[in-house]
């Protein structure tokens, strides 16, 4: 039925959010609203001594929202802009493969979960939209990759 | 009463699966299905009349334009309206535009020295009424008029019940232009407009009906409405997309300046300045919707022959059953009023612990297509503390079939999410 959608990981992700609301000294933040449905999330990111990514968000949604800001967080966290792009950039691609692509459980790690997600266009939004904040606050941070190396 | 099966057999939509499962349809507050009359009207026009209307010598345009101002009578019977009262417009929320742009043109044109009605120019020190249960349609043009003339804009506020707390005061000798909304898309509530149009008279203002939840729905008349304007759109009373109607008093629709501007609306050009035809080709700039009008005139027979007072009773039916069902399942809280007393067929709910994007998910898992979201009255929505609802919508062709494949969804969500059993215990 929907079991394509709601992945184990992605409930998990859900009723146990992770990175949420964790205090860090923020360098930026991005809120994001999806105005189709109300869904509102926000993104603060700040760095670490070693130059890696510190990321906390709040927001209210569905579970898919959630689930992607919590898996976001996790696979973000502690890696630098340099590390985090092809990351990012292959969540993007998976979100817009209308279920075609075979998701690389390296790159992605529990973010392959969303892979079924692009099969619903009306949820897409849904599963991008802490991302899309995370990008938002790191082009004010100044903390976007140098190069991007997403085929490495 | 007519027999819902009979009605289901001129939707052909209504046969169709969804998920490999047999569609239920209860997004009709959204927009409504067309039956095959609607659209073979439509087809009829174009195989046999089209042509531009007004303009033209040849057969086809005086067929096409014999057609479409004969949907324009259909259209005014339907609501009780005279024929010239009626303009076509692309939507509902183009009719309200098109009465603040009067607005916003009137207040230019007196700045710059130029007669105009007095009753369109707005300012500081003006108010403009709407009320907290708007559609953003309903909403937003307003806050656009105030934010450009330095009018005020206030609302009624809502109870707890959903029903509209009318506290006096809020009209008043400021107030301008009042606007609201007869049934709410998002409550259900249908409100005494009557009442506040007359506050609005006694204190000077203009004001307008928001009736695109009404007019598909129950035996409307706009003269009875007691407003000046009123606007719907045809794609929620099973007629095409792309029209909708304004409706106001002839003696004000001839005063007003125009929205859109160009031919078909004209009545003399010269190179430095024109003159307007009165209305309504005054507000239909351009070539108009010719299929769309006959489309929205034959879905009015349609109806007309179902009988209005009809399709309200049995939609009364369907609500009663859909919020006796709704109270029986623990963790489900209904917005809006909780009885048929002067209420409509749109139920918003929310389910404790699942947010409503993921109740609609499963519910079209099993062909349940319901709204999910704010319906464009995110106020409404902040109001209850909700950030968004799951909403059913019942037509002429729901039964209470539907009502109960909606509840199953529900319910599967539930336990879907886990949901059910924390709440209950």
């Amino acid at each position: 039925m929907s079991e394509d959608l709601y992945q184990e990981i992605i409930l998990d992700h859900y009723k146990n959010p992770r990175g949420k609301r964790v205090k860090i000294d923020s360098l930026a933040q991005s809120y994001q609203v999806n105005p189709t449905c109300g869904d509102e999330i926000t993104v603060d990111v700040g760095q670490n001594s070693d130059g890696t990514l510190l990321v906390s968000y709040d927001g209210q949604g569905c579970s898919i929202s959630q689930a992607s800001a919590s898996v976001m967080s996790e696979l973000i966290n502690g890696k630098t802009p340099e590390q985090a792009a092809p990351i990012q950039a292959a969540f993007m691609e998976l979100m817009k493969s209308k279920g075609q692509l075979e998701p690389d459980e390296d790159v992605l790690e529990d973010a392959i979960a969303f892979a079924g997600v692009s099969k619903y266009p009306a949820r897409i939004k849904c599963a991008l939209i802490s991302w899309m904040a995370l990008s938002d606050a790191q082009i004010k941070a100044s903390l976007t990759a140098t190069t991007t190396t997403r085929d490495e | 009463m007519f027999d819902v099966n009979e009605v289901r057999a001129d939707f052909p939509i209504l046969s169709r699966s969804v998920r490999g499962v047999p569609l239920v349809y209860l997004d009709s507050g959204a927009t409504s299905q067309k039956p095959t009359q609607v659209l073979d009207a439509e087809r009829f026009f174009y195989e046999n009349s089209n042509a531009v209307v007004h303009r033209g010598a040849h057969a086809l345009a005086e067929e096409a334009t014999d057609a479409y101002e004969r949907a324009r009578q259909t259209i005014s019977s339907f609501v009780g309206a005279q024929v010239d009262e009626i303009v076509f417009t692309k939507n509902a929320t183009e009719g309200i535009n098109l009465v603040a742009y009067a607005f916003s043109n009137a207040t230019d044109k007196a700045r710059q020295g130029l007669d105009v009605d007095q009753r369109f120019v707005i300012g500081p020190g003006d108010s403009i009424v709407v009320t907290e249960m708007e559609h953003h349609a309903n909403l937003v043009p307003w806050q656009e008029l105030c934010a450009k003339t330095g009018a005020q804009l206030r609302w009624f506020g809502i109870t707890d019940e959903g029903r509209l707390d009318i506290q006096p005061g809020i009209i008043d000798s400021t107030t301008k232009f009042v606007s609201v909304v007869h049934q709410s898309n998002l409550l259900g509530t249908i409100n005494p407009v009557r009442e506040i149009m007359d506050m609005a008279h006694a204190v000077g203002a203009l004001g307008m009906v928001d009736l695109c939840q009404s007019v598909p729905h129950m035996p409307v008349n706009v003269q009875e409405l007691g407003a000046d304007f009123a606007s719907w759109s045809g794609h929620k009373m099973l007629g095409p997309t792309g029209i909708g109607i304004l409706w106001g008093r002839t003696e004000l629709l001839n005063i007003m300046p125009p929205f859109l501007t160009g031919g078909s609306m004209i009545e003399m050009v010269h190179m430095d300045q024109s003159t307007y035809a009165p209305a309504p080709q005054r507000f239909e700039a351009g070539v108009p919707m010719v299929a769309q009008a006959i489309g929205l005139a034959r879905a009015c027979e349609y109806l007309s022959d179902l009988g209005m007072e009809n399709v309200f009773q049995h939609e009364q039916e369907l609500t009663a059953y859909t919020l006796a069902e709704l109270a029986k399942i623990p963790g489900v809280r209904v917005i809006g009023p909780l009885d048929t007393r002067d209420r409509g067929s749109a139920v918003s709910f929310v389910v404790d612990g699942i947010h409503p994007h993921d109740v609609g998910h499963l519910m079209d898992a099993m062909g349940v297509a319901v709204r999910v979201g704010h319906h464009c009255c995110w106020p409404t929505c902040r109001r209850f503390d909700v950030p968004a609802t799951t909403r059913i919508t019942t037509y002429i062709y729901n039964d209470k079939s539907d009502i109960d494949q909606a509840i199953a969804g529900i319910k599967s969500a539930q336990e879907f999410f886990g949901a059910s059993v924390a709440v209950s215990a």
